[in-house]
């Protein structure tokens, strides 16, 4: 698998590790209720087809969102994590 | 029996092997196979099973029988096929599963056993009594079924990994491989050719047609000459691509001296390759298969298309009379070939009405039903009772085209009729395009057009034209079969011949219900030897599908996997053995640490010294001691240069402290350092340490030696995902400092003789840090304390590490100290009830080890919220805890469980665990910390400590786990 970084072009696969869903993004801060937290850390969709998900790239130490298909294993896209959702 | 002329091997040469220790000869060009066929000699092997005879079945990589042991000793090399096996003088070739020798083999028993060992044998027959299992069947099982053996010993070999780009990778040098190459190369983009066998040309050197008025071999030669002189093109020999894998990437193994007699030095034996392609030519080509008929699997039965390389590329007769069976026309060339080479073909058997006709031999529209010859082929019987004296028979049962690596990703290939086999379907691996033969277009002409055409396209898809490009001429033949998989009879009729699966195992194996082609797959074991089946699966297929009353398409194939050859382990994990696998790191003081005789333990990928022996010590513990000793009377010197270092700087840097650690650490002001608890999301203990603030904006993190990585990752995580928005950069600074303690009551008064201007309790208070100056180097001193004495660390850069160690051990030894390891370490930290990760396994919370109140409330950090959960705070979380032993054992096993005393030690009365465990000189006792269920309340009982895997008991007292200067007078003063 190749992951294209936006910093660093694309790269083998081994250069990367998962982190999970998307859904880390959105934080409860100290204000939020515990079932957001639990969300937040625990619930997870498992979809057979588009996923988004934060990847690092390890040798520059950047995050990025992974837009890519479970079943074909396609990248469909990657971003920044640090400009997603600005 | 070596032809007087033509091949492509040179006579000048002569190159001496051995075979079972008898010695032979034979030619540059020639593989193993053909040298052992040169001579005579047919048998070769022993079947898997029924240790049934078994000579030269093929001439490629696909050979399921001539697999043999090549070297000797620790460089013994099992399961190598001889016929891709180039010769060197002095090969040295061993049979495999035979004993006592390959010509009389005991186990050749089994083969009288046959009708027990059928399909699904391990099933039935060896279910009962259990006990049998393990202690008479699978020994007995193992010794008689099985190819070659490993050495036993450690591989003496290099091997090596690489990586390649390119925008074109071409698998195969047939015409069609070679076509596509040349199309592409010409249009100036980066190719990689890539071919299995010893030369290029695929195919083309094994046939006699013509191309462009010149010979295969001939025109290949000339294709490759042109493509080795442009720079864009990278031609690899001996290399086998393995397998597809996601997003254009391709495995290959690369057989770099296996051709060699000596492997020069620093040399690999063999290269695992990682090549990515933006897109791919498929050129694979196509594998003959065989036919199904009694006892077709003794030495001299052979495939036709090998019949005709021996004959053509080796000049090798692989018989003096031989006859050639096949149900297509393709098998007439073999006839053709062998009359042009001068060896007598005794028949063509063809059971197609009125096919050969004007061969020039007898023709017998007839099938082969049977054969003699107990060691080699001696006779065939024909379905017409007739029976001919052979002693070769060649058999072409059609040909099937190499769809493997199409199906790599979950690809299924499609039934062809009218070539009667499977073609890959479109677009099973993005960016690959199948052409020539692989994909059921098998005239030369048609490769060649398939070639320009698959590379054409592949350029377009790439943005470039491609080059006008003539399509050379060539043979151009219709391809026609009657499919003919089995021939009727009685006896034995073979499929798999590497896993001795015959036509009755598949029909048993439908009778029994195992209709789906991956049941019958499994019960019978078809297609699940080192070959997997290349040449067997599709009449097993089309079997299956006859047994079943159901069509081939519809009966569909087993899933093809990578590697499509075998690939040795070893080459796979290239670079990854010994110290390839875990790199050492070590500290700036490891050479002297060295010399002074230190052993050392494994940190993560760092070498610590466990401690300094000094002479007279016999144990460990006696060297523990006296180095606890040092920092508790004296001064003692540690390398801490392994703990993380991590450099933050920016306007808002306290304020991203904040956020990742639990405390407060924005209010530290310049000069101050400040101890920080780090929490996971999920409020459980991730890291500890101490940060230096070393101006406004400017601060210095440690980490533990163990988590330096995660919590750099972690950082960067919290930094780019979470606070965005705040002004702060930072990064590794890890490798820069060597970073040494120097413990103890003398310790002020070591430094003070080392650094440049000296330093007194009242300028170097307590957590303080600033800049300090060693023989005029700027270093760093922090007056902090993992001893729970007066202590620093003093940081150098690192290249002047080793000598301010030195001189550091030989000051601290004038004041009656000395240096000190990780034992003594360990003592020092468990007397003063300090954390390492054996407590802060990421199980724990703040609470748990009673930092509770470091996780502020006047502001967020990661981990805050989660803190509050109700599992995370309510009664009953084990605490951490001192335990002192109250009894006469005193053993406390790290792992070993606590239990209430009374108690029975049963799961469901566990009270907690130890953690750490060391003998303390200063308390002359043994202590432990360690977790016991609501623990900080119970310091004065007595619990048991169970260590189950030693089965000692200790009684002992629950403490608080500061277990030496509680109030720290030391340690500030």
């Amino acid at each position: 698998m190749r992951i294209t970084c936006p910093l660093n072009g694309e790269r083998d696969l081994r250069e990367f590790t998962i982190m999970g869903s998307v859904d880390y993004l959105d934080r409860p801060g100290q204000d939020g209720t515990i079932e957001a937290l639990d969300d937040h850390l625990h619930l997870r969709d498992n979809p057979a087809g588009e996923t988004r998900e934060l990847w690092y790239h390890d040798p520059s130490g950047t995050w990025l969102v992974v837009t890519r298909n479970t079943v074909t294993h396609e990248i469909l896209s990657t971003e920044l994590a640090m400009e997603v959702g600005k | 029996m070596r032809l007087p002329s033509g091949g492509l091997i040179d006579r000048g040469t002569n190159l001496r092997f051995q075979f079972d220790k008898q010695w032979y000869a034979g030619h540059d060009g020639d593989t193993l196979a053909s040298a052992l066929l040169a001579n005579g000699v047919k048998l070769v092997g022993r079947s898997f099973k029924y240790h049934r005879p078994r000579g030269v079945l093929s001439a490629g990589s696909e050979e399921p029988n001539a697999l043999v042991h090549i070297g000797k000793g620790a460089a013994q090399n099992p399961n190598v096929r001889a016929t891709t096996q180039a010769l060197y003088d002095g090969l040295y070739a061993t049979s495999q599963n035979a004993w006592p020798s390959l010509k009389f083999d005991v186990m050749e028993a089994n083969n009288l056993l046959a009708p027990f060992l059928g399909a699904g044998f391990y099933y039935k027959t060896f279910m009962w009594p259990r006990a049998f299992w393990e202690k008479l069947y699978e020994p007995f099982i193992r010794r008689a079924a099985g190819l070659g053996a490993l050495a036993g010993m450690p591989d003496p070999a290099a091997y090596e990994k690489g990586f390649a780009h390119c925008d074109l990778l071409v698998i195969g040098t047939g015409p069609t491989g070679l076509m596509a190459a040349l199309t592409a190369a010409r249009a100036g983009v980066d190719v990689i050719l890539a071919d299995e066998g010893e030369r290029f040309g695929g195919r083309l050197l094994s046939e006699t047609g013509a191309i462009d008025g010149q010979s295969g071999a001939e025109w290949a030669d000339s294709v490759i000459a042109e493509l080795s002189g442009m720079d864009n093109v990278r031609l690899m020999t001996r290399t086998t691509v393995t397998g597809a894998y996601d997003g254009g990437t391709y495995g290959a193994v690369e057989r770099v001296a296996h051709h060699l007699a000596t492997v020069p030095t620093g040399l690999p034996l063999e290269c695992f390759w990682r090549i990515v392609a933006k897109r791919t030519v498929l050129g694979a080509g196509a594998l003959e298969r065989p036919i199904a008929f009694a006892n077709n699997d003794r030495p001299g039965v052979m495939l036709a298309s090998a019949v005709r390389s021996y004959v053509n590329r080796y000049a090798v007769a692989p018989g003096k009379r031989v006859a050639v069976f096949g149900s297509n026309n393709d098998a007439h060339q073999t006839v053709r070939d062998l009359q042009t080479a001068g060896v007598e073909v005794v028949a063509l058997i063809d059971p197609r009405a009125g096919a050969g006709k004007d061969i020039g031999v007898p023709v017998h529209q007839a099938c082969v039903s049977d054969t003699k010859g107990r060691l080699g082929l001696t006779e065939i019987t024909l379905s017409n009772g007739r029976t001919l004296k052979v002693d070769c028979l060649a058999v072409s049962g059609g040909w099937n085209p190499t769809v493997h690596m199409t199906c790599h990703m979950n690809g299924r290939p499609q039934w062809r009729e009218d070539i009667a086999s499977f073609v890959p379907r479109n677009g099973g691996i993005p960016g690959m395009i199948p052409a020539g033969a692989c994909q059921g277009d098998f005239s030369t002409t048609a490769c060649l057009e398939g070639g320009i055409a698959a590379a054409t396209r592949a350029l377009s898809e790439l943005g470039k034209s491609a080059p006008d490009i003539e399509v050379p001429e060539a043979e151009d033949t219709a391809y026609a079969l009657d499919p003919l998989w089995a021939v009727p009879g009685k006896g034995h009729a073979w499929l798999d011949f590497q896993n001795d699966v015959t036509t009755k195992d598949i029909k048993q194996a439908a009778r029994e219900n195992m209709v789906s082609v991956e049941h019958m797959k499994r019960y019978t074991t078809q297609g699940m030897a080192t070959d997997q089946g290349k040449n067997s699966n599709v009449g097993a297929l089309a079997l299956l599908a006859d047994a079943t009353g159901r069509g081939i398409p519809e009966t569909g194939t087993t899933t093809f996997r990578p590697p499509y050859v075998p690939v040795a382990l070893s080459t796979l994990g290239a670079g990854a053995r010994g110290k390839g696998f875990a790199p050492e790191r070590k500290t700036t003081s490891h050479v002297a640490t060295e010399q002074m005789g230190a052993p050392f333990i494994e940190a993560g990928l760092w070498y610590r010294p466990s401690y300094f022996p000094r002479d007279g010590e016999t144990h460990w513990r006696q060297s523990c001691d006296r180095e606890v000793g040092y920092v508790r009377n004296a001064v003692g010197v540690c390398d801490v240069s392994t703990l993380g270092k991590i450099d933050l700087k920016g306007p808002d840097a306290g304020k991203f402290l904040d956020f990742v650690y639990s405390n407060t650490l924005s209010t530290l002001k310049p000069g101050k350092t400040r101890y920080g608890l780090m929490l996971r999301e999920d409020g459980f203990v991730m890291d500890d340490g101490t940060t230096a603030c070393l101006g406004e904006t400017h601060y210095l993190m440690t980490t533990t030696t163990a988590a330096a990585g995660q919590v750099m990752k972690h950082l960067d995580y919290v930094q780019q995902v979470h606070a965005r928005d705040m002004a702060v950069r930072f990064t590794s600074v890890t490798e820069h400092w060597a970073q040494f303690a120097v413990a103890g009551p003398k310790s002020r008064e070591l430094l003070s003789a080392v650094i440049d201007e000296p330093i007194t309790d009242e300028t170097f208070p307590f957590m303080a840090n600033g800049p300090v100056s060693v023989d005029g180097i700027a270093g760093r001193l922090f007056r902090i304390s993992f001893s729970g004495e007066h202590a620093y660390e003093i940081a150098i850069p690192a290249r002047y590490g080793d000598a301010l160690f030195r001189d550091l051990v030989a000051r601290a030894e004038a004041l009656g100290g000395g240096a000190y390891g990780m034992e003594a370490l360990n003592v020092l930290r468990i007397e003063k009830g300090f954390i390492t990760h054996s407590e802060i396994d990421g199980r724990v919370t703040a609470d748990d080890i009673g930092f509770g109140r470091m996780v502020s409330a006047k502001k967020d950090c990661i981990g805050k919220l989660a803190t509050t959960r109700p599992a995370l705070t309510e009664p009953g979380r084990q605490q951490l805890v001192g335990l002192k032993p109250a009894g006469a054992v005193k053993m406390m096993s790290p792992g070993a469980h606590l239990f209430t005393d009374g108690d029975d030690a049963i799961r469901e009365n566990d009270q907690g665990y130890i953690t750490s465990e060391g003998y303390s000189p200063t308390l002359n006792s043994n202590l432990a910390l360690g977790f016991l269920k609501d623990g900080r309340a119970r310091h004065g009982e007595i619990v048991q400590v169970i260590d189950h895997l030693r089965e000692v008991k200790t009684m002992v007292e629950v403490c608080d786990p500061v277990f030496f200067d509680p109030e720290g007078g030391r340690m500030r003063g």
